[in-house]
C-alpha cells in the first residue's frame, strides 16, 4: 500500500470522527461554558494520546502475522458496520446523519442539566460532555491510525494524517462557531467504511494465510469491488423503498441500524 | 458490578457494534481461510465474498427490522 493510501484512509477516518466530536463541543461550550468545555475537550485529547503513547510501541513487538489477523478481523468488523449505515443512508432507508439536527438536540440537553462546580472545573456537565465526546468519537480512530500504521510500519506518517484531520476539523469549528453541517460527512463514511474493510479483507486474508494475487496490488481491485457492491445494494435499495407506498416509506425513515 | 457491567457493554459496543452476527461471521470466515490455507489450495476469494454476503445479509436484516 502506498503512503497515499494510508494517509487518506487515517485522515478521513479521522476527520468523520472529528467532526462529530466537535459538534459536541460546540454545544457544550455554547450552552454551558467555555472554560469547562474545552478543558474536558484537552482532558480528552491528552488520554487518547497517552493510550495511543502506550499501546504503539508495543504493537510492533507483535508478529506481523497475528497483529494482521486480528487487526483485519477488526477491522473488517468496523468497516461492515460503517458501511451497512453508509448504504442504509445513501438509500434513504436511514436518516442521513445531520450535524445540525445533532447540535439541537445537545444544546437542548445541556441547556436543561444542572451546573454544578467540581474543584477547578467551572461546570462539570460541560466538561464531562466534551470529555465524553472526544474520547467517545476518538477512540476508534485512534485504533484505526494505530493498526494502519503499525502494519505499514509507518506509524509517524498515520500520526500525521490523524493530526492534520483534527487541526484542519477543530480551525473550521472555531471559524464558523456552529456545526460543520456542510462537511459531505455521509460520503466520506461510505468512503471510509470502504477502505477498512478492503484494508481488514487484505491484512485479515494475510493473517489467516491467504495469498492476494498481485500482492499489495490486490487492494487496488478490493477496493472498487466493495465501493461498487456497496453502490449497487444502495440503488437497489433506494429502487425498493421508491415503489412501496408511501406510509411505508416514512416507517423506514428512522432507526434502522444503530448510532453514528 | 454495575460499572463492570457497563465497562463490558462499551466494550462489546466498540467492537462488536449492533449487529453480532457479522462479527461471527468475520471470525468464521477467517477461520475458514485458515483452515483452507493450511492445504495447498489458493483461499484468497474467500474473504472477499464472505465481506460482500455478510454485508447483504446486514443490511437485508437491518431493513426487515422495520
Amino acid at each position: 500500500m502506498t503512503g497515499g493510501a494510508l494517509f487518506v484512509a487515517v485522515f478521513l477516518a479521522c476527520a468523520v470522527e472529528a467532526v462529530e466530536a466537535t459538534t459536541i463541543v460546540l454545544a457544550a461550550g455554547t450552552a454551558r461554558d467555555w472554560r469547562s468545555a474545552l478543558s474536558g475537550t484537552g482532558a480528552g485529547i491528552a488520554l487518547l494520546a497517552a493510550l495511543v503513547a502506550a499501546v504503539g510501541p508495543a504493537l510492533s513487538h507483535v508478529p506481523l502475522r497475528g497483529l494482521r489477523l486480528v487487526v483485519g478481523g477488526l477491522l473488517l468488523v468496523f468497516g461492515l458496520q460503517w458501511l451497512r449505515k453508509a448504504v442504509l443512508r445513501a438509500s434513504g432507508v436511514k436518516a442521513l446523519h445531520d450535524e445540525d439536527e445533532i447540535y439541537r438536540e445537545e444544546l437542548a440537553a445541556a441547556e436543561a442539566a444542572p451546573a454544578r462546580r467540581i474543584g477547578a472545573v467551572p461546570d462539570w456537565y460541560a466538561f464531562t460532555l466534551s470529555f465524553k465526546g472526544v474520547v467517545l468519537e476518538g477512540l476508534e480512530v485512534a485504533f484505526i491510525a494505530l493498526t494502519f500504521g503499525a502494519n505499514q510500519h509507518n506509524t509517524p506518517l498515520a500520526a500525521v494524517a490523524a493530526g492534520a484531520a483534527i487541526g484542519v476539523v477543530a480551525l473550521a469549528g472555531v471559524v464558523v462557531r456552529r456545526p460543520l453541517a456542510r462537511v459531505p460527512e455521509n460520503t466520506m463514511k461510505f468512503v471510509v467504511g470502504v477502505m477498512l474493510s478492503a484494508f481488514g479483507t487484505f491484512w485479515g486474508g494475510e493473517g489467516a494465510g491467504a495469498h492476494w494475487p498481485g500482492t499489495d496490488a490486490a487492494l487496488l481491485l478490493l477496493v472498487p469491488l466493495y465501493a461498487l457492491a456497496a453502490l449497487a445494494m444502495a440503488a437497489a435499495l433506494r429502487s425498493m423503498t421508491a415503489r412501496s407506498s408511501p406510509a411505508a416509506l416514512a416507517g423506514l425513515g428512522d432507526g434502522a441500524g444503530g448510532g453514528s | 458490578m454495575q460499572a463492570l457491567r457497563r465497562f463490558g457493554r462499551f466494550w462489546y459496543d466498540f467492537v462488536v457494534g449492533d449487529d453480532w452476527r457479522v462479527a461471527l461471521g468475520v471470525i468464521a470466515a477467517l477461520a475458514l481461510t485458515y483452515g483452507i490455507s493450511r492445504s495447498s489450495a489458493p483461499v484468497w476469494w474467500l474473504l472477499p465474498l464472505s465481506v460482500l454476503a455478510l454485508l447483504a445479509l446486514s443490511v437485508r436484516r437491518a431493513v426487515r427490522a422495520r
